[in-house]
């Protein structure tokens, strides 16, 4: 039974997002998607499973959504459907359900809805999680969640976000969007060290791919993701974080990591690198070292120049100052640091302090370390998170 | 699907690269051929506007000006009626309003029928 759910966690985003492709309308796909999946539970286990398990489905939810849109007139003339019989499909067997789901990325992912709104409804449309899972994710009451995606689906509907991939000239302006929603599940649940999330991202991410296979930021994006889950096991122990330089590197997961290496490549190869493929680039040398001190710290350096040049982000100048503290040593890193205290991005941003705690605990300047990780521990905003920086704290060296 | 542009443009009109005239010409013309416009008019100086409410009672309060803290101030609206909200926002993007300090709301028609 578990794998026959399996089967239909992954046949529902395609069945959902062909569906809404055709009916213009996400509530109804969803609800002879699922609709159509309770059927077949209680259809396959009697008389089998179809030959075209795929086609089964899509007809069944099809023939549901004109049932619906018969009884229901007002319903079909406010979703402009004049024909409601034009929809009406032939043999199961014979139907293909079209792969719609870049459609459905991009719709999920679009300007105009909620930035919160968009993480959620990706997980819940294309990862195909139903909404307690959704709000599980993102910690909050299943009551708020649910409301949050009944706005952005009323928002699709009655502002008509259209159910489309954007043009080749459009893609470079939206393409960005779609991959900082998945990239945001990912951290998500990076941050939070929840597994589970990190690895729906990378689901997500390979489908994404699959789809678009000649946009290399989008290669460069799984490559990160992949280069950095594979740190998973070392990183956590015993529900705390170990940073790079205190993990067992034997506990990384190689294979993970070799196909990480192979997309890097790919992701930079045949013209300018985008920002994903970068910031995969730099996870693949620390992936390559055999420990922080033999890691190639002045390609790093040299990487994050590039990418800094790419975004102008005051959290890449941030990581870029810890590198040039590997290769020249805590002051340099530090002076660097320091130049970043009166920006106005970096406000609230936890990393900063704890940065700088590093750097000054290296420079034997305890007291100002231990008061930097005192803000840093303040600002951070998930348990494993302050649990790491009060190890920290607790580890400084006490003033003689 | 028909979508209001409400035009707004910056309080202060310190902004150096407004638009012009012309811009504005362009504009009306470009909507016009592309056959999408319903209706659209730009509005007098905000020193001329008046605000009334009545109260429960049915009294009625006349008041000089619009809502008065506000750091734009609605220069016009266009009704245009297209496919979907990617186009719509297309042509707010377009449109000379929504540069210089400018922004242009796009709002859905509310279709009751």
């Amino acid at each position: 039974m578990q794998e026959i759910e399996a089967v239909f966690r992954e046949e529902h985003g395609r069945l959902l997002a062909a569906l809404a492709r055709r009916f213009g309308d996400l509530d109804l796909a969803e609800e002879v998607a699922s609709e159509a999946i309770e059927a077949a539970l209680v259809r396959w286990p009697l008389d089998g499973v179809p030959p075209n398990p795929g086609g089964w489905l899509m007809t069944t939810a099809r023939r549901k959504a004109v049932d619906r849109l018969r009884r229901d007139q007002a319903y079909a003339a406010k979703l402009a459907i004049l024909q409601v019989d034009a929809f009406r499909s032939p043999d199961a067997a014979q139907v293909e359900v079209p792969d719609e789901r870049l459609q459905l990325f991009f719709t999920c992912a679009h300007p105009a809805l909620a930035a919160e709104d968009r993480g959620a409804l990706t997980l819940r449309c294309l990862a195909g999680l139903s909404t307690p899972e959704v709000a599980r994710a993102y910690l909050v009451p299943t009551a708020t969640m649910a409301k949050r995606i009944v706005r952005a689906k009323q928002k699709i509907r009655e502002a008509r976000i259209p159910f489309r991939v954007p043009d080749p000239q459009e893609l470079p302006a939206r393409l960005p969007g779609v991959l900082q929603v998945l990239n945001s599940i990912f951290t998500e649940g990076y941050a939070a060290q929840r597994d589970d999330l990190a690895a729906e991202a990378i689901r997500l991410t390979r489908i994404l791919r699959r789809l678009l296979p000649i946009e290399r930021e989008v290669t460069g994006l799984l490559a990160l993701m992949l280069l950095t889950h594979a740190r998973r096991d070392a990183r956590c122990h015993g529900g705390e974080i170990r940073l790079l330089d205190e993990q067992d590197r034997a506990r990384w997961d190689r294979p993970m990591i070799e196909e990480g290496l192979t997309l890097v490549v790919a992701a930079l190869t045949g013209g300018q690198p985008g920002p994903f493929g970068v910031q995969a680039a730099i996870a693949a040398l620390h992936d390559e070292a055999a420990d922080v001190a033999t890691t190639d710290w002045p390609q790093v350096v040299a990487l994050y120049d590039v990418l800094l040049a790419l975004t102008r982000s005051p959290v890449v100048a941030l990581n870029r100052a810890a590198a040039v503290a590997m290769r020249d040593g805590p002051a340099a890193g530090l002076a660097l640091l320091d130049e970043l205290t009166g920006e106005p991005r970096l406000r609230g941003y936890h990393p900063l302090p704890a940065a700088r705690a590093d750097l000054l605990a290296r420079l034997g300047r305890t007291a100002e370390a231990a008061t930097a990780y005192q803000e840093a521990i303040a600002l951070a905003g998930t348990d494993p998170e302050r649990s790491l920086l009060r190890r920290r704290l607790r580890d400084l060296p006490t003033p003689s | 699907m028909k979508y209001m542009l409400l035009i707004n443009s910056a309080a202060d009109d310190s902004e150096e690269c407004q638009a012009t005239f012309e811009d504005w010409q362009v504009y009306d013309k470009e909507v016009r051929a592309a056959g999408i416009f319903v209706s659209g008019q730009s509005l007098a100086d905000l020193v001329t506007a008046t605000t009334v409410r009545v109260s429960p009672s049915g009294e009625r309060t006349v008041t000089d000006g619009a809502f008065a803290e506000t750091r734009e101030v609605l220069g016009g609206f266009l009704v245009i009626d297209v496919p979907d909200l990617d186009v719509a926002l297309d042509w707010a993007a377009r449109c000379p309003g929504a540069r210089g300090g400018g922004s242009v709301v796009v709002r859905p028609i509310a279709d009751f029928g």
